[in-house]
């Protein structure tokens, strides 16, 4: 018997290799160097790398526009515009996480290039999510993803938190992964495939007469996703993970996860499941309740921002997953802009907590924020602005990421779930407000200035100039959005 | 059709000043003196708008200055800007408002950064009152309530954080039902015309057609953000305490103006786009903005502080306006408009005075007050004026809009008129008493060292007595402008039969 070899379309999965690479490179680099690979060149290895995915991106792109979507490696991986868009804006939080981790690692004395190379690593796996066209080509993206994580979350050893959250994440998100594996064998049992556009097509052209299994697969799939992204009420994990994890990581987990575990949750449930739409649609539709009301909810009470941005990225997942709720061209498009615009403003907000968090990593109280826009006017009106955004207030990006998906849920006919799920970012109002308020209180105007290192001053500056930028004129990223999911949906 | 440019300008003028005022904070004064002429300008240019207005451009629409540009497609998001009678007459009022607000109620505190988001605050509720489309509105709606917030909290009295998280997340959550609402009709316009793009431009979508069941759906949508804007009774909560708890130009601000988007609102897109629902919806509101009426005015009697005191005139007076509004008579609707701009007028009055009274005492508890007359008499003058304005009395502006609102709406819903009527005997007694106890009687202690108004603080008034008499002896000119657009609008809205 002869093994047949699946032909390989290289510049579909180069963004992939390049990651990759770079973290082999890395790898080497610190076994074969005399002494400690300096943390520059560390820095800019993945800064390159990320660079030069997007460059990938855009030959894939072209390539795209000339031939069409096309599927590679027996049908495992696809090419669209979905996964080149999607796999840019992880690229763009890579970037933007190394320089701010550059600043970070300096201030910590933290040395040696294995944070380098775990983000390299898990940002190889989310990109693979986005792109796989098959169940076991999503847990293998997912796997990658999360083992990164469970070390970089564990990378701050002065701090017992910092163990504490990997050990929960890991315990946790390894469960998780078994369920979803779980799901995915069964979906495979009752549809003959673990291939998206098999089961598409299985789905589209049989009548189950017992779906079953077929539920129930999905539904653990389902919940595999529900954990990644932190919805409710599998969202127990994420408080004390993002307090516990050094605060880039956080901020890395916030973009790239929500990032990959979307872009797969679309592949599934609109690619491979879309037939299904009225079954999930209700199981969807409380987990957005519960997830947009409970996430507000909870951060209000918080004193801790770090938490307090974990239970707002909670209430955003709820938001994104509108989007993939209303099941359509619209949807899709509007969750591919939510997170475009979501993962540059978290970045740069977890950014400024890394700054004002000192130290060790270790302020993050409210309490620390208290007039911080009275002593640094920049730094102030830059979180306020970035607070501003993710509240979802006019003239920001954040505005028009909730006005698209909830469009799109208003054209599916959820008009009743885009209400809850609005009057929860009313909820959220309040608590991004208090914060903002902090900022320009007069009490605290004793406090001590912070350093802004000129890389995260950067950072910074991008994330509010994008937020600002498109906010005020959203055209060319609507219309990206919208190109990048035409040939996508079915 | 003249330039729309003009209207671009409104909104440039006061975008420009902000930025100005923010790059000039060095230097001591300066910013305050380039928001004084970017508000001057902004009122110039909004009188000149004013006497170029034609409403007869357009065949069978009164709307002049139009042009449309479309920014996100996908989004249906776009510029598109037209005034017509009754935007006109609050584009002044923005721009004298404004203005009024930053000579009478100077506020030295980091006063670049104040200024900055008065301009902008003018730059933004300008643009809700120019939108021809509805999601425009919606964003310059939205937007007005960030600079609100700011001036409350951070020049705002002992409670502001409070206020100003009560003010925002009433508002905020307000206009969610807005929001939903214009989404929704938005789809159902495209889906009614098979291959069209989305669209929110006012003159598409009010040719929508929809079940009366839709129609009063998404007229509770609409009115709940503007009840909560205005206010109408019950969703009035937030209002009292945060004009007292405002800066003097932000109370000016909300009172005078914003609240006004709430009866611009409810006018122009709650009643000029679901006439279906009004015929269910009428007998509701109007109740609700009877109860108003004297809810406001029993209140207003025994609240213990003269902002506390506007604020619960305000929402009797607003509900009057909300009468006039959904009576669906012109003449009604006209007074409404006219009362609009008559009570921003009245209230800029009242919280200027209440302003320079608090600087003098730091206080604006009505019992630490007595006897200001005798070492005051212009101020007390200056109320007077401004009070029986309010009262409704003969001759002055208050009077012809309320005359008006209450002939329309007897001639439609007589009984409403019958009750709200007790509204103005309210009114007078209210005013009366607390100029009574403030103003009355023999001052003694720190109410006999009292100043009188100085040259510049009586300066500010005048145009404030001026327009009080004006428009209550020669209303014509203004009356031209608002009652075409009206009538069509109410022709719109009810073909046959009611208009009255």
């Amino acid at each position: 018997m002869k093994l047949a070899i699946p032909s390989i379309h290289y510049l579909a999965i180069l963004p992939v290799l390049i990651f990759f690479g770079a973290a082999l490179a890395l790898v080497l680099a610190s076994a074969l160097a005399r002494g400690k690979v300096p943390l520059v060149v560390a820095t800019s290895t993945v800064v390159a790398a990320a660079a030069a995915s997007i460059v990938a991106n855009y030959f894939q792109w072209r390539c795209v526009a000339k031939a069409g979507a096309s599927v590679t490696i027996a049908h495992a991986i696809v090419l669209d515009d979905f996964s080149v868009v999607a796999s840019g804006v992880i690229a763009l939080s890579v970037i933007m996480t190394a320089l701010v981790a550059h600043d970070w690692a300096i201030r910590e004395r933290v040395s040696g290039v294995e944070f380098h190379i775990l983000a390299l690593a898990s940002s190889a796996g989310a990109i693979l999510m986005t792109q796989a066209n098959d169940l076991i080509v999503i847990f293998l993206g997912l796997e990658i993803l999360s083992i990164g994580l469970y070390v970089l979350v564990a990378f701050d050893r002065h701090r017992a938190t910092s163990s504490e959250a990997a050990l929960k994440y890991f315990l946790l998100g390894g469960f998780a992964s078994a369920i979803f594996i779980y799901g995915a064998a069964l979906v495979y049992g009752a549809t003959g495939s673990t291939n998206l556009s098999t089961i598409s097509y299985f789905l589209g052209s049989n009548v189950l007469l017992h779906p079953g299994l077929l539920y129930a697969g999905g539904a653990l799939l389902l919940v595999g996703f529900a954990f990644k992204i932190a919805a409710v009420p599998f969202h127990l994990w994420s408080p004390d993970v993002y307090e516990g994890a050094p605060t880039p990581v956080t901020g890395l987990m916030a973009s790239i996860v929500k990032v990959g575990a979307f872009a797969a949750l679309i592949r599934v449930l609109i690619s491979a499941l879309g037939t299904q739409l009225d079954t999930w649609r209700p199981i969807l539709w409380t987990l957005i309740v519960l997830t947009t009301v409970v996430g507000a909810s909870l951060a209000v009470v918080q004193r801790n921002v770090k938490r307090m941005l974990a239970y707002s990225s909670i209430n955003h997942a709820g938001f994104i997953l509108l989007g993939v709720w209303a099941g359509t061209i619209r949807g899709t498009a509007a969750t591919l802009f939510y997170v475009i615009t979501y993962a540059p403003i978290v970045v740069a907000s977890f950014a400024i907590v890394t700054l004002i968090g000192g130290v060790g990593d270790e302020h993050h109280s409210i309490e620390r924020y208290q007039g911080l826009a009275r002593r640094q006017p920049w730094l102030g009106a830059a979180l306020a602005i970035l607070l501003l955004s993710q509240l979802g207030a006019p003239l920001t990006t954040g505005f028009y990421a909730k006005f698209a998906v909830l469009a799109s849920v208003v054209d599916a006919g959820g008009g009743a779930l885009a209400l809850i799920a609005l009057i929860s970012a009313a909820i959220a109002a309040f608590f991004y407000l208090r914060w903002a308020m902090a900022l320009y209180s007069d009490d605290g105007l004793e406090g001590t200035r912070v350093e802004v290192p000129r890389l995260t001053g950067a950072v910074i500056a991008f994330g509010v100039l994008v937020t600002l930028v498109f906010g005020v004129w959203p055209g060319p990223l609507v219309t990206l959005a919208q190109h990048a999911t035409v040939l996508f949906t079915p | 059709m003249h330039s729309s440019l003009w209207l671009a300008s409104l909104l440039v003028v006061p975008l420009v000043g902000a930025i100005g005022a923010a790059l000039t904070r060095k230097v001591e004064g300066r910013a305050y003196l380039v928001a004084i002429a970017a508000s001057a300008l902004e009122l110039v240019l909004s009188l000149v708008v004013a006497c170029l207005y034609n409403d007869h451009v357009a065949k069978a629409q009164t709307f002049d200055f139009a042009t449309r540009h479309v920014l996100a497609a996908p989004f249906g998001l776009a510029y598109d800007v037209a005034i017509d009678g009754i935007s006109l007459l609050m584009i002044v009022l923005t721009a004298l408002t404004v203005l009024l607000a930053l000579l009478g109620a100077r506020d030295r505190r980091q006063e670049p950064a104040f200024v900055a988001w008065m301009l902008l605050l003018t730059c933004f509720t300008m643009g809700s009152f120019l939108s021809h489309d509805l999601l425009e509105f919606f964003i310059f709606f939205e937007l007005t309530l960030i600079p609100c917030y700011f001036i409350i909290s951070q020049w705002g009295g002992r409670e502001r954080s409070k206020a100003a998280l009560k003010f925002f997340i009433y508002t905020f959550t307000g206009s969610a039902f807005l929001l939903i609402g214009i989404l929704y009709l938005g789809f159902a316009h495209q889906h009614q015309i098979p291959g069209s793009a989305l669209t929110f431009s006012y003159s598409a979508i009010s040719s929508t057609a929809m079940s009366h069941g839709t129609a009063v759906w998404l007229f509770v949508a609409f009115a709940i953000a503007f009840a909560v804007k205005a206010p109408i009774w019950p969703l009035h909560t937030w209002s009292p305490i945060t004009y007292a708890e405002a800066p003097t130009a932000g109370s000016i601000e909300m009172s005078a103006l914003l609240a006004k988007l709430g009866t611009y609102g409810l006018l122009r897109f709650a009643v000029g786009l679901f006439p279906l629902a009004l015929a269910t919806m009428r007998p509701v509101v109007l109740t609700l903005a009877v109860i108003g009426i004297l809810y406001g005015s029993m209140l207003a009697c025994t609240t213990p502080d003269l902002k506390r005191f506007v604020a619960y005139s305000s929402l009797a007076q607003m509900g009057f306006i909300t009468l006039g509004v959904m009576s669906g008579s012109t003449i009604a609707t006209v007074g409404a408009v006219l009362l609009m701009f008559n009570h921003g007028v009245i209230t800029i009055g009242f919280f200027l005075i209440i302003g320079f009274i608090e600087k003098r005492r730091g206080s604006i508890l009505i019992k630490d007050f007595k006897g200001l007359q005798g070492p005051a008499p212009i101020m007390a003058a200056l109320f007077t004026v401004v009070m029986l304005a309010s009262i409704g009395l003969p001759g002055l502006s208050g009077f012809v809009s309320e005359y008006l609102i209450l002939i329309g709406t007897f001639a439609t819903h007589a009984w409403w008129a019958v009750v709200a009527t007790f509204g103005v005997v309210a009114a007078a007694l209210y005013l009366l008493w607390a100029y009574q106890r403030v103003f009355h009687g023999r001052a003694e202690g720190a109410n006999a060292e009292i100043a009188d108004a100085t040259p510049r603080e009586q300066w500010v008034l005048v145009p404030v007595v001026v327009l009080i008499v004006v428009l209550g002896v020669f209303p014509k000119p203004v009356l031209d402008r608002i009652t075409p657009s009206v009538q069509q609008l109410i022709h719109h809205v009810a073909p046959a039969g009611v208009n009255k």
